[in-house]
């Protein structure tokens, strides 16, 4: 790993020598949030005209960004052109009327009201007659919503109402409800994360339909397909900074080329090249965790997996095809409507969750925020979570230990280098990193004999994600077992001995890392494959 | 560090430790206990700086605490102000007449503190209950239970006097946590909120006891209508200032301030309450029972309510009178909110309403004010109670954009979210 070594493949950022300003530029855009630098100095000059790609891991600092551009955040420094115009916005709506519309991530249509009235929503209507008295021209509105929608080949019914509408309807309504204001420059922010391969395709052409009709278009993305499709150009960002950026010829020579340049993206995005494999375990003990025929009576299972002492598995799959659910069974939080889990031999299928701790299984939680950390209380109190029945912190029901927990936490403090002010201050005076690092040192304190690590490193820099995997494969190296369930593939292959792959709840495919073939690992997500399991 | 050289077998040996047992890495336990790291340094800070670090850990900042509490009962006074003028009154004299009668001599102060004491338990009543994320608007209705059956209980059995004090706390405060059950039972097996269920039960409670005391209600007594028989004056709570109504209610209350604030920060089941309270999805994860932590919490919440009213009967009336209680649980969600929910916190709170509250009839007397206003303070207090997270995010806006420094912004967010 080489992280601080930044690589720029062009050295770019000046406008082009044609004399055409760029569509937008900005310079030296910097924004923090506490200790957190979510962008550090950016330029970034889009052409006009062109598809411009902005590529990068969650939390790279994409969405920040946009949100500068789109008027939602103000930068800390820096500056924007439009058109080689300065402009400073206060709102979205200086944007909008700049010329800039936005599609974000997250849908914001009202369902319960048509088309039409969704995209004329808190538009335009100035003064006290046309706020409340006129009534809402919504015949000229769907006019002209037809209209919008058949040049641009949309075939949208303006008069249906947005919650009858299929996800990639949403989007589109979402698209015209940005250009309604006649925009020059769209932003996408993950456009195609909710959509369905056909459905992307759709959008993909449809982008490019908007190109041709000479809107620039800025598209965030961290899916490199879709990136090499559609770009003109891609800026990498990494830890808030430029990390390079890349034209994208339209066609390629050579398909040597294209996955040189791929390549090329993945390493600047992730600030390294495809991870060499750490040393693999070197024993393997028998089965901590062997799960028989588990499955929950509803979407999930029923599945067999077998995590061995001194392995971690990992358990990959397209979000929201049962890791949830698994993971709440495995921990007692959900009830299993069949099938049986045995710990070291024991059966733990009806047991508390408490008594799981017990028996030696420990969480590390995918939502952090939600189910691992309490926001209010202080780092000793979240240090001493699931440790409260008993010795040592409460040997009798009338008794919990001040001083006792307070070493304790500072123990996971100095073990797991947390950057801490004072342990007895607020968990949120920690980064989300030194977050995740206190719980991942209160986990590791339960000398687990299985520890379920559900994304243990989403949102985590560079060091602290380091810092995880280096705690789990301590963990392994002492003959613990570790489940790893990870939407990241790059940490798979980093720190995992063996892959099953999870679709629809259940095992569709397995692999040892060394085998893996990131294809098939692909279609096995997808659903394009179904390796025949004996 | 021996964490790393951990035998392979010893896991498995924690595994089969006891049940009275956390189960954790045994040389994290060794070193836990053997206290040579980390915050020894404690140890030599000095009696004051423990304390302030304390109370640091208990609330965010200790000055701050204070600070928000003044500056709220300011801003709720200076606006009551406008009215009070318009009502033709002098300000110096309404506020001569309010503290004046309240703290103006020694049984004014006596007659001050006899206002607290409800004011202070059932305030800890709703703190507990807030505690736990649960807004328990039901205190008036548990309070006026538990003072009906500590009423009937210290009215109708023939106990030792000192003993049936005894006997009347416990049935009241078990009739407050009775009261609190079905509530929290609801909640617990139900989802029904508890707000609803609660607000609905103080309904129940005034039919209850407008039965039992009605002119053929079974408790009512043959000397006063709408009360229950005299509860023994041995059996009621002593007086503590001659001369004056201040009864042993005081330190009972100061008592339940210690035994709430050992409960929530001291004791296992106290740090689940708190940690339900803080991130319900984190407690359940961690192998809390967020059905039982609920109930247990009703229950103590609905037993402080049930504590306050026969504190109430047995120290104030003697006696159960329907209507004994001018809204005292209602009064506690402002006192709980003022104390920012800390038990200390509340005392002070509990106070400053007393003071309104005792204020109120020389008010009346001598300013000619209507002791309603002492409603509309307290109404003003909750409503910059509720204002305050607004305000400290608007000050924390304003911080950022003056001076750049964005250090604060996590801290400011808790300070606000609380």
């Amino acid at each position: 790993m080489n992280p601080g070594r930044e690589e720029t493949l062009t050295t770019d950022g000046a406008p082009r020598p044609d004399t055409t300003p760029p569509a937008i530029r900005l310079v030296g855009v910097s924004k923090h949030f506490g200790p957190v630098k979510a962008n550090r100095s950016i330029d970034l000059s889009v052409r006009p005209g062109s598809i411009h790609g902005l590529l990068g891991e969650n939390g790279a600092g994409k969405s920040t960004l946009m949100k500068i551009l789109f008027g939602m955040m103000r930068p800390d420094a820096g500056r924007i052109e439009i058109g080689g115009r300065p402009v400073a916005f206060r709102s979205s709506a200086d944007a909008l009327s700049a010329g800039i519309g936005m599609v974000q991530q997250h849908f914001s249509l009202i369902g319960k009201l048509t088309v039409v009235e969704n995209l004329i929503l808190g538009r335009a209507a100035t003064g006290f007659v046309g706020r409340w008295l006129r009534p809402l021209d919504l015949e000229s509105a769907r006019r002209r919503a037809i209209e919008l929608s058949e040049r641009l080949g949309f075939g949208i019914d303006p008069m249906a109402r947005c919650e009858t509408l299929s996800v990639s309807a949403r989007q589109k309504v979402e698209i015209l409800k940005a250009l309604w204001g006649g925009v020059t420059t769209l932003v996408l922010d993950e456009p195609t994360a909710a959509l369905s391969p056909p459905d992307a395709e759709e959008l993909y052409a449809l982008l490019q339909n908007l190109q041709r009709q000479g809107t620039t278009i800025v598209l965030i993305s961290h899916k490199m397909p879709e990136i090499m499709r559609l770009c003109d150009r891609v800026t990498v960002l990494r830890d808030g900074a430029v990390a390079g950026e890349a034209d994208v010829p339209r066609t390629f020579a050579d398909p040597a080329e294209r996955h040189a340049l791929e390549a090329k993206l993945v390493r600047l995005m992730i600030g390294r090249n495809r991870p060499e494999v750490p040393s693999r375990s070197s024993h393997i003990w028998p089965s901590v965790l062997s799960v028989r025929q588990l499955s929950d009576g509803e979407r999930f299972g029923p599945i067999d997996l077998d995590v061995r002492g001194g392995e971690i598995l990992a358990v990959v799959g397209v979000e929201g095809n049962g890791q949830a659910q698994f993971v709440e069974l495995l921990m007692g939080l959900r009830p299993a409507a069949g099938g049986s889990i045995t710990l070291d031999g024991r059966n733990v299928t009806g047991m508390s969750t408490l008594n799981r701790f017990q028996s030696g299984i420990a969480h590390i939680p995918e939502d952090r925020h939600n189910l691992a950390v309490a926001d209010a209380m202080s780092i000793v109190d979240n240090a001493s979570i699931g440790f409260v029945d008993g010795a040592p912190f409460a040997p009798t029901p009338f008794w919990l230990s001040r001083r006792r927990r307070a070493r304790f936490a500072a123990g996971i403090v100095r073990r797991h280098k947390v950057r801490a002010a004072s342990i007895e201050g607020p968990v949120t005076s920690l980064s989300g990193g030194n977050q995740q690092k206190l719980v991942v040192g209160r986990e590791l304190s339960r000398a687990p004999r299985l520890m379920i690590a559900a994304q243990p490193t989403r949102g985590l820099d560079i060091g602290s994600t380091a810092a995880v995997h280096e705690a789990l494969i301590g963990l392994r190296d002492r003959g613990g077992g570790v489940l790893l369930l990870s939407l990241d593939l790059t940490e798979v292959f980093t720190i995992a001995d063996r892959i099953v792959v999870l679709r629809q709840g259940c095992i569709v495919g397995e692999t040892t890392t060394a085998e893996a073939d990131i294809d098939r690992i692909g279609s096995w997500m997808s659903g394009v494959e179904q390796e025949a399991r004996p | 560090m021996t964490i790393d050289s951990l035998p392979t077998a010893a896991p498995i040996a924690a595994a089969s430790t006891g049940r009275r047992q956390a189960r954790m890495d045994p040389a994290i336990m060794a070193e836990t206990l053997r206290g040579e790291t980390g915050v020894a340094a404690a140890g030599n800070m000095g009696l004051l700086p423990r304390l302030v670090a304390h109370f640091h850990a208990l609330s965010g900042s200790l000055g701050g605490q204070v600070l928000t509490f003044t500056l709220t009962i300011a801003a709720a006074l200076l606006a009551s102000m406008p009215m009070i003028w318009i009502g033709g009154s002098d300000l110096w004299r309404t506020a001569g007449a309010l503290f004046g009668g309240a703290l103006g001599s020694g049984p004014a102060i006596a007659e001050t503190l006899v206002q607290m004491v409800p004011l202070l338990i059932a305030g800890l009543a709703v703190a507990v209950a807030f505690h736990a994320s649960l807004f328990n608007i039901g205190v008036e209705g548990q309070l006026v239970f538990g003072g009906l059956v500590a009423g009937i209980v210290g009215a109708s059995l023939d106990l030792p006097p000192t003993l049936l004090m005894v006997v009347c706390i416990l049935a009241g405060m078990a009739g407050g946590a009775l009261f609190a059950l079905i509530p929290a039972l609801l909640k617990a097996y139900r989802g029904a909120h508890e707000v609803v269920t609660t607000i609905m039960m103080n309904f129940v409670a005034v039919a209850i006891y407008e039965y039992a005391v009605s002119p053929t209600g079974p408790f009512v007594a043959a000397d006063q209508p709408s009360a229950t028989e005299r509860v023994p004056d041995g059996a009621r709570l002593p007086i503590i200032w001659e001369g004056t109504r201040l009864h042993a209610g005081l330190p009972v209350a100061l008592a339940a301030v210690i035994v709430v604030m050992w409960v929530l920060y001291r004791t296992p089941a106290g740090f689940r309450l708190r940690l339900m309270g803080a991130n319900q999805g984190a407690a359940r994860a961690s192998g809390v029972s967020i059905a039982r932590v609920t109930i247990l919490a009703m229950l103590a919440s609905g037993a402080l309510a049930g504590l306050a009213g026969a504190v109430q009967v047995l120290g104030v009336f003697g006696r159960f009178y329907a209507a004994f209680s001018p809204g005292y649980g209602f009064d506690a969600i402002a006192v709980a909110l003022l104390g920012a929910l800390s038990p200390v916190g509340v005392i002070a709170s509990a106070f400053f309403f007393a003071v309104l509250h005792a204020g109120s009839v020389p008010l009346q007397a001598v300013a000619g004010i209507s002791r309603e206003m002492v409603g509309v303070v307290s109404g003003l207090v909750v409503a910059f109670v509720a204002a305050q997270p607004a305000a400290l995010r608007l000050l924390s806006a304003l911080r950022r954009r003056y001076a750049g420094a964005a250090q604060q912004v996590g801290q400011a967010d808790t300070e606000a979210s609380k």
